[in-house]
């Protein structure tokens, strides 16, 4: 049995009859990472010895389901979040050699369900890029066609999930990070509610728009991860006061979409390329043979949302990366007096797309240009969190592609930033909105790339999420589960 | 497009404490200038009148009871500088 092909659940439950043991499980993909990863790069960082560590010690956690979900179940982090005792990142030369001394509380929670951290994952810079290509370490190549991106900025997470080196992942998504490389990579990902899973520990980017999620090969893992990670957490101020989210029923028990009012907002597809609109036409077929009834929406604000976007994140994002300074952690390169330090250590230490994102916040936020630009975009945003407001007084759930095209080739866009950011204007108007949103495979360009479409749902309705893609998975199973060959 | 002169880009780099070398200076000039062009179109989307959404949850900060708990030590909080001494980070001298 090839051990790497499975999914978190299928692991936990070969794991509680005794038909594996954690060790072989991660031994198996120990294995996995060292014949594959060398062509794809996903990993940063390999925990070989915590990893075979922890494995042993969930032997004795396998048969408690209750208290450990995730027991013996090989997880890989984005690089985003810190990990005590294990090296951080964030694809940054800034944190090259950063060792955190505490876990972010998505990871403390993974741990606590019996978790395995079999290591960390590459990414953006600071999660800024939709390529991955950002990344102080290399890009990272897709598993379906090595010559192009995997997306970004979970560009290693959506990877390592797609070629079989984990069986689940966490990435962080601001602006499509979770779903835009979900859907290059042919897997599952979820943005969850802003809110609904603590940012405590996840490198600042935009706060006001960050969230961790899952990114898995099918719905059910996507929705064991949700419970473990989801979930008040009084570290971070903007965590919403609520329970964990369990939707394990909801996904087991969904069938048919009877009932589902379902808005396409066709006016906003146009940009998108012809094989994506015609993947995407195929799933509103889909979701119509499965009872939901799909009617066309409104939309206008959504073509602002890039331009929102650009404002917002960088401005947050120069605020954040403020604390870089080489003091504290992280690079220093030494100046002739502290403010020259400061100047030669973020110069050298910050690469290309996170400076000119850190001159485009500093000068929107600067005295002059503050109501023109980030007052502006704060108040356009507002529109379209009122045109989500109102689409979902009428409906359940809306859908569009993830990403306007397949995975594009490594250097295609990268000289070119305003056109790399469009590529994420299907994703980003939920993370504006701060709307729960899942990116699900829905089939293949005639190259072998995949495509995805996401359905978005009212704030913490991430239950109508699960149930819509559960039932579309039941009724599209060859599109989920797939491990990429390499 | 909206042309950046090379001294507003010097000067917002000085802002945030960026070295720049001199062939960045142009590529951010000429690059921060077509993003700025690509955002104006914010004026046409008339919403000049609504208030601005800062965040998504609109909730006042919640307080929390003041009760101590275990903090992350002085070992820990200097783990990671690049220099340390006698439990303090070591800066390069401000004051003559």
């Amino acid at each position: 049995m090839d051990l790497y092909r499975l999914g978190a659940w299928q692991l936990r439950e070969l794991l509680k009859k005794r038909e594996v043991s954690p060790l072989e499980v991660v031994k198996a993909l120990l294995q996995r990472i060292k014949e594959k990863d060398g062509r794809i790069n996903a990993f940063l960082t390999v925990d070989e010895e915590g990893a075979l560590e922890q494995a042993r010690r969930s032997e004795a956690l396998i048969q408690d389901v209750e208290q450990y979900p995730l027991a013996g179940v090989p997880v890989g982090i984005k690089d985003v979040l810190v990990t005590w005792g294990l090296r951080t990142t964030a694809g940054s030369r800034m944190l090259e050699n950063f060792v955190p001394p505490y876990d972010a509380t998505a990871v403390k929670r993974l741990k606590e369900a019996g978790a395995i951290i079999i290591g960390k994952l590459n990414m953006d810079e600071f999660a800024m890029g939709s390529s991955n290509e950002n990344s102080a370490f290399g890009p990272v190549h897709n598993p379906y066609d090595l010559q192009r991106v995997p997306g970004g900025s979970s560009g290693g997470s959506a990877a390592a999930v797609a070629a079989g080196l984990v069986p689940v992942a966490l990435g962080s998504d601001t602006g499509g990070s979770i779903r835009q490389p979900a859907a290059f990579c042919g897997i599952v990902g979820l943005k969850p509610t802003y809110g609904r899973v603590s940012r405590f520990g996840l490198i600042a980017f935009a706060s006001s728009l960050d969230q961790v999620g899952p990114m898995t090969r099918n719905v059910r893992d996507a929705a064991l991860l949700y419970r473990v990670i989801s979930g008040h957490d009084p570290a971070d101020s903007t965590s919403a006061q609520l329970p964990p989210h369990d939707v394990l029923d909801v996904v087991e028990n969904s069938q048919s979409l009877k009932g589902l009012k379902i808005a396409v907002p066709w006016k906003e597809l146009e940009g998108a390329d012809e094989i994506v609109k015609d993947r995407f036409e195929r799933v509103v077929e889909t979701l119509r043979s499965l009872g939901a009834e799909v009617g066309e929406v409104e939309m206008p604000s959504f073509r602002y949302a890039v331009a929102v976007y650009y404002i917002i994140a960088p401005s947050e994002a120069s605020s954040n990366l403020a604390r870089y300074d080489g003091v504290k952690y992280g690079l220093r390169i030494e100046g002739e007096d502290l403010v020259d330090t400061y100047f030669k250590t973020r110069g050298r230490g910050f690469g290309r797309e996170v400076k000119r994102r850190i001159m485009l916040g500093t000068y929107a936020l600067s005295a002059g240009y503050y109501d023109a630009y980030y007052l502006k975009a704060q108040r356009v945003r507002t529109l379209i969190k009122q045109d989500f407001e109102n689409v979902f007084a009428e409906h359940d759930l809306v859908i569009m592609p993830t990403s306007p095209t397949p995975a594009f080739k490594i250097g295609e866009k990268i000289q070119d930033p305003l056109t790399m950011y469009l590529n994420d204007i299907f994703t980003i108007p939920a993370n504006l909105a701060g709307v729960p949103a899942i990116s699900l495979p829905c089939g293949f360009s005639p190259e072998g790339l995949p495509v995805g479409f996401q359905f978005m749902g009212p704030l913490f309705k991430e239950d109508v999420l699960f149930a819509a893609a559960a039932a579309y998975e039941k009724a599209r199973g060859e599109y989920f589960n797939r491990v990429a060959e390499i | 497009m909206k042309e950046l002169s090379r001294e507003e880009v010097l000067k917002i780099a000085r802002l945030a404490r960026l070295e720049l070398e001199d062939k960045e200076i142009e590529t951010l000039r000429r690059e921060l200038g077509a993003i700025l062009g690509y955002v104006a179109r914010l004026g046409e989307a008339g919403a000049d009148n609504l208030d601005p959404t800062f965040q998504t949850l609109a909730k006042p900060t919640p307080m929390r009871e003041d009760e101590p708990d275990e903090p992350l030590g002085a070992d820990g909080v200097l783990a990671n500088a690049p220099r340390k001494k006698d439990g303090f980070f070591v800066v390069p001298k401000v004051i003559e």
